[in-house]
């Protein structure tokens, strides 16, 4: 399974990247959150994947009973879940301010801080 | 007298006595020597090191620095910064000992750079009036460069000797002028110094420099800082001169910048800026010294070192009294102030007696060492001794400008209602004048002490040094001396008509200013045009340097460093996991290839829910629910947000071929990197205390949350802060409202 | 949205995602869980709420501002984190109390840990709302 998510987070970047290139912010924006999937699942597999043992003590027991799944990288995983959404709800609000202000989401028309020269 | 005034005269004089105390030890020919290791990995040591040349010229420094503080805390009395005033004067003075005394050359580096730093300050002191600033910049910029090449050398010195203590270097026969290295030392070092020491064409920056505060000019542009480059050319001298490289460009550059300056000095009706001229001659004329090994030469350049530091500042302080006392310093209008400031037209005929090189004071001894060790120059004594004939003939011309006419000229009515300055304000003049007297009537006192241990420091040997007498007989020297006389006497009485002639040359001649403002202008207009190069403000551009570059460091890591793409057997693959690929496969290929917007975030929901089903597959319940709620709430933000944005306009992909070979070649990249990762071997070790530990220590079953509250909560508190932050802004940026609506 | 049973079924979820997120924060140490689910559940059923009902209902059935409960939030999470001081262990170094302890039985625990966990919990709530409410008021 590694490697069909391999062959994923590869898909997943490549289609990232694209949509980032864009000259829409919108589609920069979706090409955000594709490419922060991508890297948590990433860090995920970088973990290796154990099917049916979550990282759990059972009861009684001092530490987990045989292989289970590797617990640090799903540890970073969650806090990198959320805050990826606080910086993918920034960049959405902060497209939304440049388009009521500026009338546009063509990247290419925003130029308030570096206006083209004459 | 307020402290602030008071503070630095006793800490300078302090210093002096402390140093004084150290002239029977060095002028008996010993030096001293002190190590302690600072950043012993880099081998930078604080080591002081005392020999002639040290203590000549921490003498000179705190002598004259206790005078001018002195001066200053009268002529800066009541101005709103004098506390800061003082603070910059004894930082420098410090800074300035500390170049002197310091062994180690990285050390006598920072020192130097303090130098330049607390010039800048001082310089640019007034500064509300945009000159300064200018010129402070102006001369910030000339040392500074001349640092950084300085720098370089001093590396390379370092890496050369293996070793960056000078005296070690230079008790290294031969080390460097052997080395291979030896050229490019010799040039990042002298660039160092002529743009410190203000050689010609690096020159400019110190009469510019004198908008500065007089005592301040007196003291870092004639006695001491501008000094620091000719200190660096003796303390070098031992290791890097006799070389007809060191000799000819020594001799070429001071020469030049010896007699341009004495020329333009005639030129200015501004004492002050006489002054500054005048000192860039003598600086001249010490690296023109400098580039010999004669035993003349030295003893010229340690006794012309001294002479010129007396006079000079004295001088100097005489024109801040003029300024002070009578409101203009113009050659012009200054006449006949003899009567109404005796004490201070004493002291500047005595000052300027020596600086024209009359005898029997210090600057004749002074000047006949100049003639006998430009004589001693074996292979061009007649350009070497032209030289200094031309510039001290003019220097008894300018003496007659500075310190003559102001006084004694009948020429002119006298400015009325002159009173002479206060005591701190003449004490400084009178005894650098006084001093300059004495060393002259009775030469052996001053030869003894500093000038032969200073000698021995540059050459190494102090019974080359050459006797200083007052009359040598009738020799070359002597008739040389007389030819001065009369050709600056003959100059003085044709002073107007030669200003005219030179004034009318200049102006028309290139300005060194004039190119410097444009070399400053091309500089800015040149980092403009790369700025705008490299920041387009499109961000379509920032977007493909930043994906670009990463892809082609990965792709040409990946080549050179990898063996090749492991070999991989038939994966195990359940049906499941083709299920959820298919999945996020199709909510990828949904988002990328729609032009509706609500498609595009169900594409997204989707590829958001085969994650979460990864998580759930591979044993990760807590990401698996967290990713749930979090794609929820994408899902419905976006959706709030994204229907009131304008509809996607279709970017057709045979117009953006470059995007989509940039895309793919990234997702290759990555993928053949974890194909990579995940078939080597992987490290548990962290995972491992994680398990053993999380129940017995942390009594939590749960091992992802006890990693995220107890072991690693420092990072988690640092998440949630970065979260809070979002949300702030987040709020700022929605309650703000944008400016037309302001308006 | 003037859905009746929208609103309705909007104001019951609300209360028992709350609780159910609650469940979840003081479960979470020993069970999949935590102040992150917590606080991620109890803002989806707000959210869901300020849908149905509109911002306004949503602020007042919240009772304090979104943004405050997120400020407090961290302050609780940083004086968690203080605490170890008191015990002269390092920054962040739980510390715990069992009430009832017997030989087989740990009884209850109180722990700085969980002290921390709620700060979380209140972090992400606040934050979240504090997001999505101005956005919808936005909007």
């Amino acid at each position: 399974m590694e490697q069909l998510l391999s062959v994923l987070i590869g898909i997943l970047v490549a289609s990232a990247v694209y949509l980032m290139l864009a000259r829409n912010l919108l589609r920069f924006l979706f090409g955000l959150i594709l490419l922060s999937n991508a890297a948590n699942l990433t860090i995920f597999v970088g973990g290796r994947l154990t099917p049916g043992a979550p990282p759990l003590v059972p009861d009684g027991m001092d530490a987990p009973i045989g292989d289970v799944a590797n617990a640090l990288p799903q540890a970073l995983v969650l806090t990198a879940i959320v805050i990826g959404f606080g910086l993918f709800a920034f960049a959405l609000i902060l497209a939304f301010r440049a388009y009521q202000s500026l009338g546009t989401l063509n990247t290419d028309e925003m130029r308030v801080a570096e206006p083209k020269e004459n | 007298m307020t402290p602030a005034g008071l503070i630095p005269v006793i800490i300078a004089g302090s210093l002096f006595i402390w140093f004084a105390q150290m002239i029977p030890v060095i002028g008996g020919g010993d030096t001293l020597r002190y190590v302690w290791e600072w950043v012993p990995s880099l081998g930078v040591n604080v080591s002081i090191y005392i020999d002639g040349l040290s203590l000549t010229f921490a003498l000179l420094i705190t002598g004259i620095g206790a005078l001018v503080m002195l001066y200053s805390a009268r002529y800066l009395a009541g101005h709103v910064h004098q506390a800061r005033f003082s603070l910059y004067l004894t930082s420098f003075m410090l800074a300035m000992i500390g170049l002197v005394i310091s062994d180690n050359l990285l050390a006598l580096f920072v020192f130097w750079e303090l130098t330049t730093i607390t010039s800048y300050l001082l310089i640019g002191f007034s500064h509300d009036t945009v000159k300064a600033r200018r010129s402070a910049l102006q001369a910030l910029m000339m040392t500074g460069v001349g640092g950084l090449a300085l720098l370089a050398g001093i590396i390379l010195i370092g890496t050369t000797a293996g070793t960056f203590e000078m005296s070690e270097i230079n008790a290294m026969d031969g080390v460097l002028k052997d080395s291979v290295m030896y050229l490019p030392i010799v040039l990042l070092v002298l660039a160092g110094a002529f743009t410190k020491s203000a050689q010609m064409p690096f020159h400019f920056w110190l009469p510019n420099a004198m908008a500065a505060p007089t005592p301040v000019s007196a003291y870092l542009h004639s006695a001491t800082m501008v000094k620091a480059g000719v200190y660096l050319m003796a303390r070098t001298h031992p290791s890097l001169a006799g070389t007809d490289f060191w000799l000819w460009t020594l001799t070429v550059f001071g020469a030049i910048t010896m007699v341009f300056a004495s020329v333009m000095a005639l030129r200015q009706t501004d004492l002050k800026l006489a002054l500054a001229y005048t000192t860039l001659m003598a600086l001249g004329a010490l690296t023109l010294l400098l580039g010999n090994e004669s035993g003349y030469t030295i003893t010229a350049a340690a006794t012309f070192l001294v002479v010129h530091s007396l006079y000079k500042a004295a001088l100097f302080l005489v024109v801040g009294i003029l300024d002070a006392q009578t409101g203009t310093r113009d050659a012009n209008s200054l006449f006949g102030l003899a009567r109404a400031l005796p004490i201070t037209a004493t002291a500047a005929a005595i000052a300027a007696f020596s600086m024209a090189g009359f005898p029997p004071f210090l600057g004749f001894i002074g000047k006949e060492l100049k003639y006998a060790g430009a004589i001693a120059v074996a292979s061009e004594p007649i350009f070497v001794a032209g030289a200094v004939l031309i510039s001290s003939a003019l220097m008894v011309t300018i003496a007659g400008i500075v310190s003559f006419r102001p006084f004694w000229s009948k020429s002119g009515t006298p400015i009325p209602n002159v009173k002479e300055a206060p005591w701190p304000m003449l004490v400084g003049p009178v005894v650098l004048a006084i001093l300059g007297a004495f060393f002259g009537i009775f030469p052996e006192t001053l030869a003894t002490t500093l000038v032969n241990p200073t000698v021995a420091a540059i050459i190494g040997n102090a019974e080359d040094a050459k006797e200083l007498q007052l009359w040598a007989g009738v020799n070359l020297p002597l008739f040389l001396s007389i030819a001065t006389f009369v050709l600056g006497f003959t100059l003085y009485f044709y002073k107007q008509k030669l200003r005219e002639i030179l004034i009318g040359m200049t102006t028309r001649g290139p300005s060194f200013d004039n190119g410097w403002d444009k070399l400053m202008a091309g500089i800015a207009s040149g980092s403009k045009a790369l700025t705008r190069m490299i920041q387009t403000g499109v961000l379509y551009h920032y977007m493909v340097v930043t994906f670009g570059t990463a892809l082609v460091v990965l792709a040409v890591t990946l080549w050179f460093r990898s063996t090749g793409i492991p070999a991989m057997g038939v994966p195990q693959v359940e049906l499941w996991d083709w299920l959820v690929f298919v999945l996020v496969l199709l909510g990828a290929i949904l988002t990328l290839v729609t032009n509706s917007r609500i498609t595009a975030i169900a594409g997204l929901g989707v590829v958001g829910i085969g994650m979460a089903m990864i998580f759930i597959l591979y044993s990760a319940p807590d990401v698996a629910i967290t990713q749930l709620l979090v794609e929820t709430l994408v899902v419905v933000l976006f959706a709030a947000a994204a229907l009131k944005l304008p509809h996607l306009t279709p970017e057709p992909l045979r117009k953006r071929w470059l995007d989509a070979l940039i895309a793919i070649g990234l997702g290759v990249v990555t993928t053949v990197i974890l194909l990579k990762v995940t078939t080597g071997p992987i490290d548990r070790e962290l995972t491992t205390f994680f398990e053993t530990a999380s129940w017995p220590e942390a009594f939590g079953q749960n091992i992802v949350n006890v990693i995220l509250v107890d072991f690693r909560a420092l990072d988690t508190f640092g998440e949630i802060a970065v979260v809070l932050i979002a949300a702030i802004s987040i709020f700022a940026l929605l309650k703000a409202k944008p400016e037309e609506e302001e308006q | 949205m003037n859905s009746v049973i929208l609103i309705a079924g909007a104001r019951l979820q609300a209360v028992l995602l709350l609780v159910f997120s609650a469940y979840m924060l003081l479960r979470g140490h020993n069970a999949p869980g935590g102040g992150f689910i917590g606080g991620l559940i109890a803002a989806t059923g707000f959210v869901v709420y300020a849908i149905a009902c509109g911002t306004a209902d949503a602020r007042k059935a919240l009772r304090f501002d979104p943004g405050s409960i997120a400020g407090a939030g961290l302050g609780i999470a940083l004086f968690a984190g203080l605490m170890a001081a008191l015990w002269g262990d390092a920054l962040f170094t739980g510390q715990w109390l069992f009430i009832g302890e017997t030989e087989d039985d740990k009884g209850i625990p109180l722990s700085t840990v969980l002290i921390f966990d709620i700060g979380v919990y209140l972090v992400v709530l606040g934050a979240i709302l504090s997001i999505a409410f101005s956005l919808e008021e936005a909007v």
